[in-house]
C-alpha cells in the first residue's frame, strides 16, 4: 500500500525512516511546514543553532563522532548561504552529512523573490551532490537517495533544496527498499594489486605506514584491521591531522603526526623510507611539502576509494582503488597465506634509526616562571583526562596543531577538527553536535580565542540544551598561527594579527548564565581543569598563555621534510625562501 | 540507516588504468561521458573544468536515449597525461555520470564537426569560394546575390582548413557545433 502525505510530512517521515534521531537547524519562512511537522512528533530532536553555519558544524561534529550522517535543516536564501562553509568544510574533510534548505515555491523561482538564492547553484561546487526537488512526489526517493551518496564511497555533504509548494502539496512516499540507485562505488580492491603490495612489504627494509581520515571515514573495521597489520607486521605508523586515532597513540609502533607540524621522526621516516603505505590519505600539500623532494627513494603504494585521489599530486607505484577496510582485510589474508614475511634485520636497523631521530624530542618545552606555555596547558589537559572516554574538537591555528601534537588518542571518531578547509569557528558547534550525539561523553574544544569568537553565539545553544561542553580556550590575545607566519616570512610586521578589544570571557561566559573560569598561573592550572571537569555544564575556560610562542616543529612552506624547524632555538629569520612564500 | 536497491550492474566508477605514464607533452583527447539527463549535469561537469582549470577545446551536449534518460557530453580537452587521467577519474566521481569513455586511448574512433559559414563576396571571390565548397564537399544552404550559407560537415581539422581558404574570400561568420565522437566497429 503506497501511503500518501504532504512533502513536509515526508521530510520527517524519510529522516526517521533512515534513523534519524538528532536535526540540527534554524527556521524561516521557507521551511515552516517542516518546522510545523516536527513540532507534532517526537521521534527527532531538533537542536536550534544560533546560525546555520553552526547547524552545519554541528551536524559535521555529530556524524565524526557517531559515525552516522549529520543532518541540518535551514531556510532559504541566508539560511542557505550561511551553510555554505560547512558544506565545504565538510567537502574537503569527507564528512557525511545532509543538509535541506527551504526554497521559494516553485512558481516564484527565477523571479528574484524574496529570501530566494541559487541554491543548487551555489551549493554545487560545494556538494557532493545536490537537488532541486520540483514535485513532491519525488521528495521522499530523493531523501533516501540522499542519505545513500552522502554516506557510500568517499563520504561527502549533500543538499536537498525543497520549494515551499513542494512541501505543502501532497505526494507518494516511497520507502527506501523501493529506491533504485545506480551510484554504487566499488570497495574490493584489486586482488593483484594487493599481492603486488604484499610482496613489496616482504621485501621492505624501510617501510612507513602512512595513514589518514579514510580510516576513519571506513568505519571502526578499518581501525581495527590497521592495528592488526601494524601488529603483524610491526611497521612503524605515521598519520595525518584527519587519521588521529586510527592506531593508538600509546601503540609501539605509533611515531606520532606527520606534516607541517607533524612530528620529527615521523616525516624523517616518511622521507627517508623505502616503502610508503599509504592508507586512506591523499598527499595533501601540508603532508608532502615540496614536491620534488618529496620522500624521493620510496615505492608508494596507496589505498583510496576514490579514483581522483590516486596519482592526483604523487605519482604512485601500486595503486589500490576501494575501501580501507575491504582492502586491509584482503590484504592481512594474502599476508598472513604468504606466510607473514617480513626483511626482519633490515627493519630492525630502520626501528634502529627511528630511535635515534625519537632522541631529539621534537616537541620538548619547558614551562618555566609565571606564564603558561601553551603546549604545558595541553599537556596538563591530556593528563587530567586521558582516563575519560574523551572527544576533542578544536578550531584552527596554533592551538589546533598543539593539540593534535601534545594530546594522544586511543581510538577512532574522537577527534574532530577542521583539516581542508581549516574553518576558524568550527571547534565551538562541532562539540555540540558531538555532545548530542554522545550525551554521557567528555566533549573538549580546544579554541583560540580568536577562532572561538567566530561561532561564540552558540553558547546560547549550548545553555539551552544543557550540553555541558568545555571550551578550552588558549588565548594569547594573538591571531597566533598568522603571527607565526608574519614573524617567518614577512619580517616580524605583525599587521592586524592582535585580538584586540577582547571580551571578559569569564563574564561573557555568565551572561549567558555558563561557568567562566580564569587562569593565568601554571600552579593554578591543575586545579581549574579539574573546576572545569567537575562542572556540569558548559565552560568557558579561558587560559591565558604565552603570547609569542611559536608551533614546531615546522617545516616551512617551499622545504622537504628533511629542513624541518625544530622547537627551542630555531632559526626562523630566513625559514621561508621566495619560493615557498607564495604558498598558503 | 535503510539500505537501498543497488540497479544490476551498477559499478559505473571503477578504476582506470590507475598507472598512468607522467610526462610534460600536452595531449588532445575525445572523451564521451555518458550523464543522466538531470539539469544540473552540464554545470556540474563544465564547473569541474573551469575550477580546476582543465582546458575545454569544444563541448558538445545533447539526449541520446530519451526513456532511459541518458545525455551524452562529448568533451575535446588538452592536458599531460596526468591531468587527463584526472580529468576522467574527476568525471568519473559525480553521482549523475554512467560512464566515461577516453575515446582517443580506447581503439579507433571517428569524430565529425557540423559548421555553417557565411560568405560575402562578388565576382572572382564569389567563383572561387564556390569552387572551393564542392572540392570541401561543403553544401550551399542559403544564398543571396552577394552571399552563401555554406554547411560543412567533417573533421574538425577539415573545418578549420576550410576556414583558412574562406578567410580571404569574404568570411563573415562562423558556427561549429563542437565534436561528436563514436568509437568504430559494433562494440558499443
Ligand atoms: C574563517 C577563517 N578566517 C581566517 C583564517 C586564517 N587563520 C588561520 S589561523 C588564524 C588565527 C587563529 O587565531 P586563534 O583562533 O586565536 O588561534 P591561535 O593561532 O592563536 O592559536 C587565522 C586568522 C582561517 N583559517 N579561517
Ligand atoms: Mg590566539
Amino acid at each position: 500500500m503506497t501511503k500518501t502525505m504532504t512533502g513536509a510530512k515526508m521530510v520527517v517521515q524519510a529522516l526517521i525512516d533512515q534513523g534519524v534521531d538528532t536535526v540540527f537547524g534554524y527556521p524561516g519562512g521557507a521551511v515552516l511546514p517542516i518546522y510545523d511537522e516536527i513540532f507534532q512528533q517526537n521521534s527527532i530532536k531538533h537542536v536550534l543553532v544560533r546560525h546555520e553555519q553552526g547547524a552545519v558544524h554541528a551536524a559535521e561534529g555529530y556524524a565524526r563522532s557517531t559515525g552516522k550522517p549529520g543532518v541540518a535543516l535551514v531556510t532559504s536564501g541566508p539560511g542557505a548561504t550561511n551553510a555554505v562553509t560547512g558544506l565545504t568544510d565538510a567537502l574537503m574533510d569527507s564528512i557525511p552529512i545532509i543538509v535541506l534548505t527551504g526554497q521559494v515555491p516553485t512558481f516564484m523561482i527565477g523571479s528574484d523573490a524574496f529570501q530566494e538564492c541559487d541554491t543548487v547553484g551555489i551549493t554545487r561546487p560545494c556538494t557532493k551532490h545536490n537537488w532541486l526537488v520540483k514535485e513532491t512526489d519525488k521528495l521522499s526517493a530523493i531523501m533516501h537517495e540522499a542519505f545513500h551518496i552522502a554516506t557510500s564511497g568517499r563520504p561527502g555533504p549533500v543538499v536537498i533544496d525543497i520549494p515551499k509548494d513542494v512541501q505543502f502539496a501532497t505526494g507518494k512516499y516511497t520507502e527506501a527498499r523501493q529506491v533504485e540507485t545506480h551510484y554504487n562505488p566499488q570497495v574490493k580492491g584489486d586482488m593483484e594489486m594487493i599481492t603486488e603490495l604484499a610482496e613489496a612489504m616482504e621485501k621492505a627494509k624501510r617501510p612507513v605506514f602512512y595513514t589518514g581520515g579514510g580510516v576513519i571515514n571506513s568505519g571502526p573495521a578499518a581501525s581495527q584491521l590497521l592495528r592488526e597489520l601494524v601488529a603483524e607486521t610491526g611497521f612503524p605508523i605515521t598519520s595525518t591531522l584527519m587519521g588521529l586515532g586510527c592506531y593508538p597513540a600509546s601503540g609501539e609502533n605509533w611515531l606520532g603526526m606527520l606534516g607541517m607540524h607533524g612530528l620529527y621522526e615521523a616525516n624523517m621516516a616518511m622521507h627517508d623510507c623505502d616503502l610508503m603505505i599509504n592508507i586512506g590519505a591523499r598527499f595533501d600539500d601540508r603532508i608532502t611539502g615540496r614536491l620534488d623532494a618529496f620522500s624521493p627513494g620510496s615505492t608508494k603504494a596507496h589505498i583510496d576509494i576514490d579514483a581522483s585521489s590516486i596519482n592526483k599530486v604523487i605519482k604512485v607505484d601500486i595503486p589500490i582503488l576501494g575501501d580501507v577496510a575491504h582492502v586491509l582485510e584482503d590484504l592481512l589474508n594474502v599476508w598472513k597465506s604468504r606466510g607473514r614475511k617480513t626483511n626482519k634485520e633490515a627493519v630492525q636497523k630502520w626501528w634502529h634509526q627511528i630511535n635515534e631521530w625519537r632522541k631529539i624530542d621534537c616537541l620538548k618545552y619547558t614551562q618555566k616562571g609565571k606564564v603558561i606555555k601553551p603546549q604545558y596547558a595541553l599537556s596538563r589537559l591530556q593528563e587530567l583526562t586521558k582516563n575519560h572516554d574523551r572527544y576533542i574538537c578544536t578550531e584552527v591555528g596554533q592551538h589546533q596543531m598543539w593539540a593534535a601534537q601534545y594530546l594522544d588518542f586511543e581510538d577512532p571518531n574522537r577527534w574532530m577538527t577542521s583539516g581542508g578547509l581549516g574553518t576558524m569557528g568550527y571547534g565551538f558547534p562541532a562539540s555540540i553536535g558531538v555532545q548530542m550525539g554522545n550525551p554521557d561523553a567528555l566533549v573538549i574544544n580546544v579554541a583560540g580565542e580568536a577562532s572561538w569568537l567566530m561561532n561564540m553565539q552558540e553558547l546560547g545553544t549550548a545553555m539551552q540544551y544543557k550540553l555541558p561542553v568545555k571550551q578550552f580556550i588558549l588565548n594569547n590575545e594573538r591571531l597566533g598561527m598568522v603571527r607565526q607566519w608574519q614573524e617567518l616570512l614577512h619580517g616580524e610586521r605583525y599587521s592586524s594579527s592582535w585580538s584586540e578589544s577582547l571580551p571578559d570571557f569569564v563574564k561573557l561566559a555568565e551572561a549567558f548564565g555558563a561557568k567562566g573560569i580564569l587562569c593565568s598561573d601554571p600552579d593554578d592550572l591543575d586545579d581549574a581543569i579539574m573546576e572545569m571537569l567537575n562542572h556540569d555544564g558548559p565552560v568557558l575556560f579561558d587560559c591565558l598563555v604565552e603570547k609569542h610562542e611559536n608551533c614546531f616543529p615546522m617545516i616551512p612552506s617551499g622545504k622537504p621534510h628533511n629542513e624541518m624547524l625544530l622547537g627551542e632555538g630555531a632559526d626562523t629569520a630566513n625559514a621561508i625562501k621566495s619560493d615557498g612564500a607564495v604558498m598558503v | 540507516m535503510s539500505p537501498l536497491k543497488i540497479k544490476k550492474g551498477a559499478t559505473s566508477h571503477s578504476a582506470y588504468d590507475l598507472r598512468p605514464t607522467f610526462s610534460d607533452k600536452e595531449e588532445r583527447h575525445t572523451l564521451a561521458v555518458l550523464v543522466e539527463n538531470e539539469p544540473g549535469v552540464l554545470s556540474r561537469v563544465i564547473g569541474l573544468f573551469a575550477g580546476r582549470g582543465y582546458n575545454i577545446d569544444s563541448l558538445t551536449v545533447a539526449e541520446v536515449d530519451h526513456l532511459g534518460h541518458r545525455s551524452r557530453i562529448t568533451i575535446v580537452t588538452t592536458g599531460t597525461p596526468q591531468t587527463i587521467v584526472q580529468i576522467k577519474a574527476q568525471l568519473g566521481r559525480f553521482v549523475d555520470v554512467h560512464k566515461v569513455n577516453d575515446l582517443t586511448v580506447e581503439g579507433p574512433s571517428v569524430e565529425r564537426e557540423l559548421a555553417l559559414f557565411k560568405v560575402h563576396g562578388t565576382g572572382e571571390h564569389r567563383i572561387e569560394a564556390i569552387r572551393l565548397a564542392d572540392i570541401f564537399r561543403a553544401n550551399v544552404v542559403d544564398s543571396t546575390l552577394e552571399s552563401f550559407v555554406f554547411e560543412i560537415t567533417g573533421t574538425s581539422e577539415k573545418i578549420d582548413a576550410f576556414a583558412e581558404l574562406m578567410q580571404p574570400l569574404g568570411l563573415k561568420e562562423i558556427a561549429r557545433t563542437g565534436v561528436a565522437a563514436l568509437s568504430r566497429g559494433s562494440v558499443a
